[in-house]
């Protein structure tokens, strides 16, 4: 399955068998990769596939432990991110490095050398936002910015040092359809005037929308380049996961029964200075449905799983009732005594200890499972419900009972998703359930939980991920500063309707704004 | 060159057992060589400080005595450090929990209250240290305030309420002026365990401490709750455990056993209030409770290395001339060279140089 290129001169950059070992794991094994000047070329793989090991290494942030670098047919040694980008790389992280408190100009100036004033800065910066397309205030402080808007810093910033090479890991993970598709446009134009792209994903549909080659890594490995045109997303997903993905099936007979949640007037100030307030948020979640929230990042989802949740309180008990129970002020122990169950967005700190071993990380539930009595630890029962997790959810372990940090990020959000679903609560709320999880156990988890609507609990989803919403919800709204949408069945969304509410757009155009 | 830590994927039991031993080996290296520079022989200067104190039986039971109120006080830093919360002030809960124990001493001296005298002096004690080990963390709890310079500074504020009584309302009125208290009563003093002996029963209570401190920590669902609060905090909030109490209770625990160590230093073994009442036990537990790993079995063991390095720099001092101030140093080698071996245990040393591929 290797795609033609016309051979034009020596690639632009050429991987040789680059392996990167970290003690027993081979993060990256004799990996061959080359990219044609101009190309749009996508590194595709799961999490912990090793793209990020890769892309670190290529930018000079790790050295690989075996393996040849060539940039334009030459051998060359990328020591640092300096030499990186006195090469001619750029690179925009998943993650942003942005001071919140600067302005865009100075988040900029900061990040290159000396010889940048800030006023030059400033003109240069309006010159590349009109050239590309991405506007950008130099004045505006960055906390007040979207993220991508944020993101478009970061590009900006690449740009600024006429790369020759762009990398890109999961850029559209925080953006909304539309920002998407203006992203796409820019690259498109960037690749045109011969730049040449690396973009890292695991979205299938935007790979095959912008890219002709895609080197698909497995376990460290290069298992295929494709053209991922011609190829269907079916095919890819399978060489990503090394087997064929199902379907998630909704179809399972159900009964839309009682109201379990009831959200009504929920306001809550901003936590913080950066935080998003929550404005009268209304919304009902009934046994036997899957209810899903959208957004983009930053919008008030983490605080309203901090408010459903009640690791913060809300200053009225019926601003959230809980199978029948004003529950606004009680604590999240006491919510959990009502049979309601919470997954938060983060895995390792959040949800699960890092250094604690799974059986121990059943103990965070505890108020739920028996595995305690009268104060004292059950270490039996915590180690066998522990395995009943591992078992049922298909969580792969490398020992028996092996610490947090050890399992891979899909197996792990299997296991704390697992340790909420396996008592079979009457509702569960789950903030972003598969972000940065691979193929298959995306699956597994979607299917996990329309399985427990089915059986009769309420399921309420945060997701950024909009295919998986449309995969899952039965009903969906969206979040916008703050803001809920009205929530209404799925067949009535539109991604457009969706993208516009993200904006924020649908709000502004005076949109209804009843449950 | 450069180097770095890579964390060990297989951490061996083996090694885990011997770091600390050869830690013990690598600071007595050490130690010789500086007494080797400052002229005088290592091999002398071991056997005074080693072998002697551990081959006579005075010396003995003096390690015992010196390392009781460590034990006490480094078991109830182990609760609040293993919450990743920095009580640094043990020695002002040491002392504030004496005051609070020789108050009724005082007041009883020259009655004939019987045998509750005791058991209340104790129980004063542990209130005392718990209250005042609770002002740095309500100071935290309520208002954010850094623990460790509050509690740290408390020490100052507790060092100079002693120094007023014994100087001043609670001062022996024939005591020639000396700047300290009656000597307690009978009723008031702490008994030895067996009779011409100078260990006391403090040295029970310190084994007390540790054996529940053992089930405390292991076994139930509170010390879990600091095990959490201590590795992932956020974690701890979503498991419903809410960090002002956890805050408020370590340090009501970890102030109740320093002030539980203070009466039992003062009334087992000064016998008397006066202007300083501690070997600095309450900065030392805090080596103590590290070189224990905060495990209680190790907080034993750490107690009774680090009271003998107290008697052997004493021994040091008399026969080689030796400064008091060698001892202070041992320790704090010492416990570089422990925190050293773990470090090494859980990672591999690797230099690197610049560029190259391998």
């Amino acid at each position: 399955m290797k795609a033609d290129v016309p051979p034009s001169g020596p690639p632009l950059v050429e991987l040789k068998g680059i392996s990167k070992r970290y003690g027993d794991l081979l993060a990256n094994d004799g990996i061959d990769l080359s990219i044609e000047p101009g190309e749009i070329h996508a590194l595709l793989g799961e999490n912990g596939a090793g793209k990020s090991t890769l892309v670190k290494i290529l930018y000079g942030v790790i050295e690989p432990s075996a393996g040849e670098i060539r940039w334009e047919g030459r051998p060359v040694t990328i020591g640092s991110p300096v030499e990186a980008r006195a090469l001619g790389l750029g690179m925009v992280f998943q993650h942003f490095s942005l001071f919140d408190e600067l302005s865009v100009a100075e988040n900029i100036a900061v990040a290159l050398s000396n010889e940048w004033s800030l006023s030059t800065v400033r003109s240069k910066l309006g010159e590349i936002s009109r050239t590309y397309g991405l506007a950008l205030d130099a004045d505006r402080a960055v906390w007040t910015l979207s993220a991508g808007e944020r993101q478009r810093i970061e590009i900006v910033r690449c740009l600024l040092q006429n790369p020759r090479l762009l990398i890109l890991d999961e850029p559209t993970s925080v953006l909304t359809p539309q920002e998407a598709e203006h992203l796409f446009t820019t690259l498109d134009r960037l690749s045109a005037e011969g730049c040449s792209i690396l973009y890292i994903s695991h979205k299938l549909e935007e790979v095959r929308r912008l890219c002709r080659r895609a080197t698909i890594l497995r376990a460290g490995r290069v298992v295929a380049t494709i053209d991922p045109r011609a190829s269907s997303a079916r095919e890819i997903a399978a060489l990503m996961v090394g087997n064929e993905v199902g379907e998630v099936r909704t179809d399972a007979p159900h009964q839309v029964k009682g109201e379990i949640l009831r959200v009504s007037k929920l306001s809550m100030p901003p936590d913080g200075l950066h935080g998003q307030a929550l404005r009268d948020i209304d919304l009902v979640v009934r046994s036997g449905e899957v209810v899903g929230i959208a957004g983009v990042a930053g919008n008030g989802q983490s605080e309203l799983f901090a408010a459903l949740s009640g690791e913060r309180l809300a200053d009225r008990a019926d601003a959230i009732v809980i199978a029948g129970k004003p529950s606004g002020t009680l604590g999240i122990d006491a919510r959990r005594r009502l049979s309601a169950a919470f997954v938060p967005e983060e895995r390792l700190g959040h949800a699960a200890a890092p250094s604690h071993r799974l059986s121990e990380n059943t103990l965070i539930s505890h108020a739920a499972i028996e595995v305690s009595r009268s104060g004292f630890i059950l270490m039996n029962a915590a180690r066998r419900v522990a395995r009943s997790i591992v078992q049922s959810f298909d969580v792969r372990t490398p020992e028996g009972d092996p610490q947090a940090r050890k399992l891979s990020g899909g197996n792990l959000q299997k296991f704390v998703i697992g340790r909420e679903i396996i008592r079979k609560p009457n509702l569960i709320i789950v903030d972003q359930p598969t972000w940065g999880v691979d193929a298959g156990a995306a699956r597994l988890i979607r299917q996990a939980l329309v399985d427990l609507s089915r059986e009769g609990s309420a399921v309420l989803v945060v997701s950024q991920d909009l295919d998986e919403l449309f995969e899952v919800a039965d009903r969906m709204a969206v979040i916008h500063q703050g803001i809920l949408s009205p929530l209404k069945p799925i067949g009535e969304w539109t991604k457009e309707a969706v993208g516009l509410e993200m904006l924020g757009v649908a709000q502004a155009q005076g949109g209804t704004r009843a449950v | 060159m450069r180097f770095e830590l890579t964390p060990r994927t297989n951490i061996s039991p083996v090694m885990r057992a011997v770091a600390p031993v050869v830690a013990f080996i690598t600071a007595f290296l050490i130690a010789g060589f500086v007494i080797w520079l400052m002229g005088r022989s290592p091999i002398a200067a071991f056997d005074v400080y080693v072998l002697q104190p551990l081959s006579d039986p005075w010396s003995l039971q003096e390690l015992v005595v010196k390392a009781t109120p460590l034990a006490l006080i480094a078991i109830g830093l182990s609760y609040c450090f293993r919450a990743n919360l920095w009580n640094i002030g043990a020695e002002g809960q040491y002392t504030m929990g004496a005051i609070f124990g020789s108050w009724l001493a005082l007041n009883t001296h020259g009655t004939d209250a019987g045998l509750w005298v005791l058991p209340l002096m104790l129980l004063l004690s542990i209130l005392g240290g718990a209250l005042y080990g609770l002002i740095p963390a309500f100071l935290k709890t309520r208002f954010g305030v850094n623990e460790i310079l509050t509690s740290l500074m408390l020490v100052y504020v507790a060092q100079q309420i002693l120094d007023y009584l014994a100087r001043g309302p609670w001062r022996d009125p024939k005591g020639f002026n000396f700047p300290q208290s009656v000597t307690f009563d009978p009723a008031a003093t702490l008994p030895s365990i067996l009779e011409e002996s100078r260990v006391h029963y403090g040295a029970i209570f310190a084994l007390v401490a540790i054996l529940v401190t053992a089930v405390i920590l292991g076994r139930t669902l509170f010390g879990y709750r600091l095990k959490l609060t201590g590795d992932a905090p956020r974690a701890a909030q979503f498991a419903g455990f809410s960090a002002r109490s956890t805050t408020l209770a370590v340090f009501a625990i970890s102030g109740g056993l320093a002030g539980l160590a203070g009466i039992v230093e003062v009334s087992g073994q000064i016998g008397q209030i006066q202007p300083s009442i501690s070997n600095n036990y309450g900065f030392t537990a805090i080596t103590v409770a590290f070189l224990g790993r905060l495990n209680p079995v190790g907080i034993l063991i750490a107690s009774l290395v680090v009271a003998l390095t107290f008697i052997g720099g004493e021994n040091a001092q008399i026969l080689l001339k030796l400064p008091l101030d060698l001892t202070q140093a041992f320790q704090g080698i010492l416990l570089m060279c422990v925190l050293a071996a773990d470090a090494m245990v859980s990672y591999r040393i690797r230099f690197a140089t610049r560029g190259g591929g391998k």
